[in-house]
C-alpha cells in the first residue's frame, strides 16, 4: 500500500504575479497578463506579445549568505528560487532558506527531495556576444582561433553554470537544504508535470517524506522566441492587446502566447504533514491522488504536433484516475494543457471527449495559458498551483477568451463557487510526453 | 538473495552503446579490456587554440543503419543519432525485434526514461547573426534586425532538435513506445538516475519494458569553452591518450567525450515469460543531493556516500558482498579524492578489498551518457567475469589509496557491482547491478 501524498504549499510565479494570492485573484477575475514584450523590441517578429513576469528581485528571496550566488542564476533559475521561497513559506516550513534565527528546520534534510523541471536555458545573448565581438578578424568576421586563445577569457569562469538545467534544482536544494533524491526533468512543456509525478513516486516508495517539485522557464528571449516563431507556433492576431487574454480551445485561436514563470509545489506524506503541523492551524490544499504518464507517437509530424485523436493523452488520464480510484463522472474541473495551438487544442479536446463523452460540454475546462501564457517547463506546475487552490477553496476560476469554443468544450464562464471533489491537470507538448495529475479534496 | 517478487524485480535484457571506443557491444568492451584510449585531437570544430585541443570523439558513425523509420529522424543532432544506434543494438540484443514482429509487444506498456543532454547550438548561424546585429555603442544586440535575419538563417529542424527531450522523442517514434516517457538532465548523473527511476516505474507495474540510458555530446565550441572556463578539463595537449588519469597524482581534469548507452529493462516476470536472455539485475538504486555548493562537491563526500548507502540498502546487500565498483572517477582533483573518501566512509575496513576502476580513463567523460556506459561495464563484467582497468595510473595519489585495477584488466568472480555517478551541481546516483 503506497503512502498518501498531500499538496501543502504553493509557489507560483507568473505574469499574473508572485505567490498564490496574486495568481489566484487574477485567475478568479479572469485577468490576463498578455501585453507587448518589454524584454526586447519584438517588432522584428510577427508576434509582439507575451506574458512577462513584471518584477523579480531574486536577492530578496534568498538568505543574505546566498546573495552572491544569485549572480550565476539565469532567469529560469531565479524564477524557480523565488517560487521555492513562496512555496516553503506557504507550507509553513521552516528551512535554512526561510527560518528566522532560533527556529528549527521543519524536516530532516535527508528525507526531502527536489524534482524541478527545466527547459533549454538560453545564454544571455548580450553577455555572450560582447565576448564574441572581441574575437573578430580583420574583415570583421568571427575568428575561432582568437576565441580559443583569449576571447573566451571575457566570459566569467562560472559562465556555464548559469545555463545548466539542473541548476534550478541545485540552487533550491542548497538554499533549503534538501538532501534527498533530486532530479531535473527536461521534457519541454511536460517537464513540471512529470517532476510533480516523480516527486510523488519518490515519497510513495519511501525514498523521501516530502519534496519541492515543479519547474520554471522563460522563452522571452531572442533565441527561444525565434525558435517558436520559425516553428509557426505563435499567435499572430493579438499584437494590439494590453493586459488581455489569449484564446484557447476557441475556433479563432491562431497559436500560443508565450509566457514565463513556473511554480514550486510542496508535497508531503500524509503522516509527515500531520506530525509536523499537529499544533498549528495550517490546512493542506488537497491530496495528490493519482498520476499518469504516456508518450504520443505521431510520425506524420515527427511529434511536433499531437495525435489528432489524443489517444495517449487519454491513456495518461485513465492511468491517473485508476490510481486515484475515481471514475470520469467524478471529475469536477479540468486544467488542460490548452495552449491555443489549434492542432494541440484539437487533439486534447478529442482525448477529453473520449474520456468524458457528452458530459465534457458541462465540465469547466480552465486553460490558465489564456491568462499567463505558455511557460514551458513551468506551465504544468502553474496549473497545479491554481488547481490545488481551487480544490481547497471550492471555487472554479473564470474561463475567458472562449467565445466560440471548439466542438464539445465548454465556453467562457465567470468564476463560480462549487464543491470540487476531484480536479484533473494535464500537460503535453512538442515531443509528445503527456502527464495527467489527479487532485482530490482532502478529507481528514 | 532478492526479497522482491518476480513482478517487482528488474532485469537487464539488452544493452548497446555508441562510444569513442567503437559502435558495438563487443568492440567497445574489447577495447576497454585491452586498455585502449579513444582520445585524440578534436575534429568536430577547430579547437587548435583552445586551452584543450583534444577530446574523445565518436568516429565514422552513421545512425541510418540502425533505424527502421529514417524519414522521422532526418536532421537529428549528434545526441539523438548516438541514442538511435545504441538503442538499435539494445533492442536487438534483447530479442525485442522478434517479440514485436510476433505482435506480442504492447506499445502502451513500453516506456522510455533517458538521461540525455541537449543538442548542440547552431554555432555558425548563432555567432554570425549576433555579430551582425551587435551594436558596439549600446553594447547590445539590435533585436529587430537580429530577428529579421535570424528568421531566415536558422533552420526549424535544427532548432527544435536542440531540446533535450529529442533523443527520447526519436526513440519513441522509432520503437512506437507509448508508455511513461521521461528525460532527465542532472548533468553527469543523468543516465544512471534515468536507469534508477526506470527501475521504479517497472517495480510499480506502470510498464512491462523500459528503454533507458542516455546520450550526449558537448564537443562543440561553447561546450568546450564552458568547461575550459571552469578549468575542469585536462590541458595535456601534447599527449591526449594519457590525459585522462583518474586517481593519479598528476591528474589535471577530465577529458570531454560523447556518445550514448542504452539498456532494455523489464520485470523478471516479463523477461522469463517471453524467454529472454537475462544479463543482470538492477537490484538497488540510491539518489541524493549534496545541497552544498554549485561549484564543489561536499568535502566529505556526504551526498556520494548517501547514494551508495541508499543503493546498498535498496538491494539488501552488505558492503562485503560488493565485487566491483565502477567509479565516477572523472580525473579531476576534487572528484577522485572525494569519491575515494566516500567509498572509504561507506565500505570501512572492506574498502581496500574492492576492485574499482574508471573507464573514463579510456572513453573520456560522456557527461549525461557516462553513467549508463559504466553500468553496461558492470553488466559485461558479470557476463565475462572480467573487469576493465583504469589506464594511465602509474603515479598514484596518496589520497587515492584503494585498488583501482591499474592499467591491466583483471579476471575475477563478479556477482555484485556498484556504479556511481555524481552530477555537477550535486545530484548523486548509485546503482547496484547483480548477477541473477
Amino acid at each position: 500500500m503506497s503512502r498518501r501524498v498531500l499538496i501543502t504549499g504553493l509557489g507560483p510565479v507568473s505574469g499574473l504575479g508572485l505567490g498564490i494570492d496574486e495568481n489566484w485573484s487574477a485567475a478568479t477575475e479572469g485577468r490576463g497578463a498578455v501585453r507587448r514584450i518589454k524584454n526586447f523590441d519584438p517588432s522584428g517578429f510577427a508576434c509582439h506579445v507575451a506574458a512577462e513576469v513584471a518584477e523579480l528581485k531574486v536577492k530578496k528571496f534568498v538568505p543574505k549568505s546566498y546573495r552572491k550566488a544569485t549572480k550565476v542564476m539565469a532567469r529560469d533559475i531565479e524564477m524557480a528560487v523565488v517560487a521555492a521561497d513562496f512555496a516553503a513559506k506557504d507550507a509553513g516550513l521552516a528551512t535554512p532558506g526561510t527560518l528566522d534565527n532560533g527556529d528549527e528546520c521543519s524536516y530532516d534534510p535527508a528525507r526531502v527531495g527536489a524534482q524541478i523541471g527545466a527547459g533549454l536555458i538560453a545564454a544571455d545573448i548580450n553577455e555572450l556576444t560582447m565576448a564574441l565581438a572581441e574575437s573578430k578578424d580583420a574583415d570583421g568576421k568571427f575568428d575561432i582561433h582568437k576565441w580559443g586563445e583569449e576571447g573566451m577569457q571575457h566570459l566569467t569562469p562560472l559562465w556555464l553554470l548559469k545555463y545548466l538545467p539542473n541548476m534550478l534544482a541545485s540552487h533550491v536544494a542548497i538554499i533549503h537544504d534538501t538532501q534527498g533524491p533530486s532530479n531535473t526533468i527536461t521534457c519541454g512543456d511536460s517537464s513540471s508535470g512529470l517532476s510533480i509525478g516523480e516527486s510523488m513516486r519518490v515519497i510513495q516508495r519511501g525514498s523521501a517524506d516530502a519534496g519541492f517539485c515543479g519547474g520554471a522557464e522563460s522563452k522571452i528571449n531572442l533565441m527561444a522566441f525565434m525558435r517558436q516563431e520559425i516553428s509557426d507556433r505563435l499567435c499572430n492576431d493579438l499584437n494590439e492587446i494590453d493586459g488581455g487574454v489569449a484564446k484557447v480551445f476557441d475556433e479563432a485561436s491562431t497559436g500560443m502566447v508565450l509566457g514565463e514563470g513556473g511554480g514550486i509545489v510542496i508535497l508531503e506524506a500524509l503522516e509527515t504533514y500531520e506530525e509536523r503541523v499537529k499544533s498549528e492551524g495550517h490546512e493542506p490544499y488537497c491530496e495528490l491522488a493519482g498520476f499518469g504518464a504516456s508518450q504520443t507517437v505521431h510520425r506524420e509530424s515527427r511529434n511536433w504536433k499531437t495525435d489528432p485523436k489524443g489517444r495517449s493523452i487519454a491513456s495518461a488520464i485513465k492511468m491517473a484516475m485508476r490510481e486515484g480510484g475515481v471514475e470520469a463522472d467524478e471529475i469536477d474541473v479540468i486544467y488542460p494543457y490548452g495552449s491555443g495551438m489549434p492542432d494541440y487544442d484539437a487533439g486534447e479536446a478529442a482525448a477529453l471527449k473520449a474520456v468524458f463523452g457528452e458530459r465534457l460540454s458541462e465540465i469547466p475546462v480552465v486553460a490558465m495559458k489564456s491568462l499567463l501564457g505558455s511557460c514551458g517547463a513551468g506551465g504544468g506546475a502553474l496549473d497545479v498551483c491554481i488547481a490545488a487552490k481551487s480544490v481547497k477553496e471550492g471555487i472554479i476560476p473564470a474561463v475567458v477568451g472562449r467565445e466560440n469554443p471548439i466542438a464539445g468544450v465548454k465556453g467562457s464562464n465567470a468564476s463560480e463557487s462549487k464543491e470540487i471533489g476531484c480536479a484533473l491537470v494535464l500537460s503535453t507538448g512538442v515531443g509528445g510526453q503527456n502527464t495527467a495529475i489527479l487532485l482530490k479534496k482532502h478529507r481528514a | 538473495m532478492s526479497r522482491r517478487k518476480a513482478s517487482e524485480r528488474v532485469v537487464v535484457t539488452g544493452i548497446g552503446w555508441i562510444t569513442p571506443l567503437g559502435h558495438s557491444i563487443e568492440e567497445v568492451w574489447g577495447n576497454l579490456l585491452a586498455g585502449k584510449s579513444g582520445i585524440g585531437k578534436t575534429k568536430h570544430f577547430d579547437a587548435s587554440t583552445f586551452p584543450t585541443t583534444f577530446s574523445a570523439q565518436v568516429k565514422d558513425y552513421d545512425y541510418r543503419q540502425y533505424v527502421k523509420h529514417p524519414e522521422v529522424h532526418e536532421g537529428v543532432g549528434l545526441n539523438t543519432a548516438y541514442a538511435l544506434g545504441a538503442a538499435g543494438q539494445a533492442w536487438k540484443c534483447a530479442g525485442l525485434d522478434e517479440f514485436e514482429a510476433e505482435g506480442k509487444l504492447n506499445p502502451e506498456r513500453l516506456g522510455i526514461y533517458l538521461g540525455s543532454g541537449e543538442g548542440s547550438l547552431d554555432f555558425d548561424n548563432y555567432v554570425g547573426s549576433n555579430l551582425q546585429a551587435w551594436s558596439a555603442d549600446d553594447r547590445e544586440i539590435e533585436s529587430v534586425s537580429w530577428a529579421e535575419m535570424a528568421k531566415k538563417r536558422f533552420e526549424t529542424v535544427c532548432e527544435n532538435e536542440q531540446e533535450p527531450n529529442m533523443p527520447l522523442t526519436h526513440l519513441a517514434l522509432e520503437f512506437g513506445a507509448m508508455g511513461p516517457a521521461y528525460n532527465c538532465l542532472t548533468a553527469c548523473a543523468a543516465s544512471v538516475q534515468a536507469i534508477g527511476e526506470a527501475t521504479d516505474i517497472l517495480r510499480r507495474g506502470d510498464a512491462d519494458v523500459m528503454i533507458t540510458g542516455g546520450a550526449h555530446s558537448m564537443i562543440h565550441p561553447f561546450g568546450v569553452t564552458g568547461f575550459n572556463r571552469l578549468t575542469a578539463l585536462s590541458n595535456r595537449n601534447d599527449d591526449p591518450t594519457t590525459a585522462s588519469r583518474p586517481f593519479s597524482l598528476d591528474r589535471d581534469g577530465f577529458v570531454l567525450g560523447e556518445g550514448a548507452g542504452i539498456m532494455i529493462l523489464e520485470t523478471l516476470e516479463h523477461a522469463e515469460a517471453r524467454g529472454a536472455t537475462i544479463l543482470a539485475e538492477i537490484a538497488g538504486y540510491g539518489s541524493t543531493a549534496d545541497a552544498y555548493r554549485i561549484t564543489d562537491m561536499h568535502p566529505e563526500g556526504r551526498g556520494a556516500g548517501g547514494a551508495m548507502t541508499g543503493a546498498l540498502t535498496d538491494a539488501a546487500r552488505s558492503v562485503a558482498e560488493v565485487d566491483y565498483i565502477s567509479a565516477h572517477g572523472t580525473g579531476t582533483k576534487e572528484n577522485d579524492s572525494i569519491e575515494t573518501k566516500g567509498i572509504k566512509a561507506v565500505f570501512g575496513e572492506h574498502a581496500p578489498n574492492v576492485p574499482i576502476s574508471s573507464v573514463k580513463s579510456m572513453m573520456g567523460h560522456l557527461i549525461a551518457a557516462a553513467g549508463v556506459c559504466e553500468a553496461i561495464v558492470c553488466v559485461l563484467g558479470i557476463r565475462d567475469q572480467k573487469l576493465p582497468p583504469t589506464i594511465n595510473l602509474n603515479n598514484p595519489d596518496p589520497e587515492c589509496d584503494l585498488d583501482y585495477i591499474p592499467n591491466v584488466f583483471r579476471e575475477k568472480k563478479v556477482e555484485v557491482c556498484l556504479t556511481n555517478s555524481f552530477g555537477f551541481g550535486g545530484q548523486n546516483d548509485t546503482l547496484i547491478i547483480e548477477k541473477v
